[in-house]
């Protein structure tokens, strides 16, 4: 991701190198011979940017623990337990070769689950950042009461996930929920709808309120992306007579780009990995004909009768597999380098 | 629409945009602030049903048909939880839990950030590639493993599981803000320091850490937050009630054997509104260090 990050100096094609957060003077203090004076570097005899891998050690060696010891060595939990059959408890039993992934690939369920996946990070990241494009030139605008409309737009990412979606559990109740009584009293619906409960209206329900917990964030990051657009620009753009909209096509949208680029990657990795949102919006419902991937996954080891803790970890090494292609596919499809390259 | 039209006839061109510029100066001052209005209350509207729901007696928020404000009001249910011991324990778990992975993250990643940001040393790559691979994980996706682990390690059941995942899958973004403000200070700022005789760590301890201070605020905040709100792994790995964070506890005020709505919507409103209140104040910051540490 540091390269998505770094495509965001123009003009410096080294950037994916060595920056993973890009800062304009950092070109300069990581090169400490760029030659300008020769009297200052002799002043520095023992160089002060450049450090043996001991002292590295010392000051990176906490990050290293905390990495290795609860990231990696998870993941490589994962993958042996994928490899393994469990008892119910837990309890390792033996070594299973493929078997579990056998078993996940010629799972019934698994079509439905990829196809429910697919269709929520799809819908839920593309329409969460277009509407944040409108939303985010919005709260950069001036206007009287700006303050408070920025304060509302943060209630929803400070909430935790887990009771925001059960808010709007009641709120989508048949019987119960306000919705269905709002729609009914306006006479947009002549009878309540089962939101959470059939299988025509759950997806886009879950999808409407994961794009109203994701806009936030997604619009934060690109009001943080506009205000690094330097004002001057628009003043050379509005000097030569450009209408908003091609003011807003030539400047504002390629050089909103660095912060497109990490919005999509950043929400493909948490709408993917949406794991509240769904099992409890769905929660009533049987069987995982509206899950996805990491609910299922969930289910698999946890839930239900089987707690096949083998075929759960074998589905999240395919999780992880997927949403590295995913992520791949599409800084692939951005071509992102040649932006770096060209800009 | 009009654009197209006044690009074409090229030369009176700058007479009507300017009167339509006029125009919507004039009317800027009344749209934008209805527009938000209106966005605010798209975004308020759902935390208002909540509220409301906390004020009526739980046998009202199940009524049909329901209503929007409470026909009875009652502060019961903000009584009860707030009476409640099980929601002392949630609400010390997600304190403890939040404050110390906090901790843990900012005294873990501001020398690592300063030290990547300002020296060159072999493995520079490999550790920030590392620190990239870590925020591709999210620990939803490798819960199975973590589970795993901390069974192994015996530690299920503990705050120091839930403290340690925190920490090291927050790492990775606290890192990365802070490194984009060390590397936005000039050098010259610190040589002068060293040329004075600090030490590497008194010039990060003195002269550095102040003016990233936002930047600070920014990764404390995320962190905080994150762990604040997280829920998957701390479903998985704390059984004990006593144990539970407010986002594992507040569920079982609604199962299959209760529907204690507004208790849990009382309890839900008194976790949200401290963390939206820090959020407001440091949002100014917070767009800051946004723009310097990750789209810049």
């Amino acid at each position: 991701m540091n390269q998505v990050i770094a495509s965001g100096q123009p003009g410096k094609g080294l950037g994916a190198s060595r920056t993973l957060a890009p800062g304009l003077p950092k070109g300069e203090a990581a090169a400490p011979g760029s030659g300008a004076a020769p009297a200052r570097r002799k002043r520095r005899r023992n160089d002060h940017s450049a450090a043996s891998i001991g002292v590295a050690l010392l000051w990176l060696g906490p990050v290293l623990i905390l990495i290795f010891g609860v990231v990696i060595y998870p993941a490589i939990a994962l993958l042996i337990a994928s490899f393994g059959t469990f008892s119910i408890t837990g309890l390792y039993r033996s070594f299973a070769g493929f078997t579990n992934y056998v078993n996940l690939l010629a799972s019934p369920d698994l079509g439905q689950v990829m196809w429910n996946t697919f269709v929520w990070v799809a819908a839920v990241v593309i329409l969460t950042n277009l509407i944040a494009l409108g939303l985010a030139q919005f709260l950069s605008k001036e206007f009287f009461g700006r303050r408070f409309v920025r304060w509302a737009v943060i209630i929803p990412w400070a909430a935790a996930l887990v009771m925001t979606s059960q808010l709007f559990r009641l709120m989508f109740d048949y019987y119960h929920g306000i919705i269905n009584q709002m729609l009914l009293g306006l006479h947009i619906i002549a009878k309540p709808i089962d939101w959470l409960g059939s299988s025509t209206f759950i997806m886009p329900t879950m999808i409407a309120v994961g794009i109203f917990v994701t806009l936030p964030f997604t619009a934060y990051l690109f009001v943080a992306g506009l205000n690094a657009i330097p004002s001057d620009v628009y003043e050379a753009a509005r000097i030569d007579g450009a209408t908003p909209w091609q003011t807003y096509r030539a400047i504002t949208l390629p050089l909103l780009r660095p912060a497109i680029l990490i919005a999509v990657v950043l929400n493909m990795i948490y709408v993917f990995n949406s794991f509240p949102l769904i099992y409890i919006m769905n929660g009533s419902n049987p069987g995982y004909g509206n899950d996805t991937m990491i609910t299922y996954m969930y289910k698999v080891a946890f839930q239900g009768a089987t707690h096949d803790v083998g075929m759960s970890a074998a589905t999240g090494i395919f999780n992880v597999i997927v949403i590295l292609i995913a992520v791949g596919i599409y800084l692939r499809f951005t071509n992102w380098r040649q932006g770096d390259q060209e800009s | 629409m009009t654009s197209s039209t006044l690009t074409r006839v090229s030369p009176p061109r700058t007479v009507p945009l300017q009167r339509k510029v006029r125009g919507w100066k004039a009317a800027r001052r009344w749209v934008l602030p209805l527009a938000g209005l209106a966005v605010i209350i798209i975004f308020v509207i759902p935390y208002i049903v909540m509220l409301l729901d906390a004020f009526r007696p739980s046998s009202e928020v199940l009524a049909t048909p329901p209503t929007f404000f409470p026909k009875t009001w009652s502060l019961q249910a903000f009584s009860q939880v707030i009476a409640d011991p099980s929601f002392h324990n949630w609400l010390a778990s997600s304190l403890i839990v939040a404050v110390s992975s906090t901790i843990i993250v900012i005294l873990v990643a501001i020398p690592a950030a300063y030290f990547t940001a300002r020296f060159k040393f072999k493995g520079r790559m490999a550790f920030l590639g590392l620190v990239v691979v870590t925020q591709m994980f999210a620990p939803t996706s490798l819960v199975v493993g973590i589970y795993r682990e901390f069974y192994d390690l015996g530690l299920i059941n503990t705050y120091t599981s839930l403290i340690l995942t925190d920490a090291a899958f927050n790492l990775a973004f606290a890192l990365w803000i802070l490194q984009g403000f060390f590397s936005a200070i000039p050098k010259e700022i610190e040589e002068a320091a060293w040329i004075d005789g600090a030490s590497h760590l008194g010039t990060m301890m003195r002269i550095m850490l102040p003016l990233t201070l936002p930047g600070i605020v920014t990764a404390v905040t995320f962190t905080f937050i994150a762990a604040w709100n997280e829920y998957v792994v701390a479903l998985t790995l704390i059984q004990s009630d006593n144990l539970k964070p407010l986002t594992v506890g507040i569920n079982s005020y609604v199962t299959q054997y209760q529907q204690n709505w507004s208790q849990m919507f009382a309890a839900s409103l008194i976790a949200i509104v401290p963390v939206v209140i820090l959020f407001a104040l440091i949002e100014k910051h917070l767009i800051g260090g946004m723009t310097a540490g990750a789209v810049k």
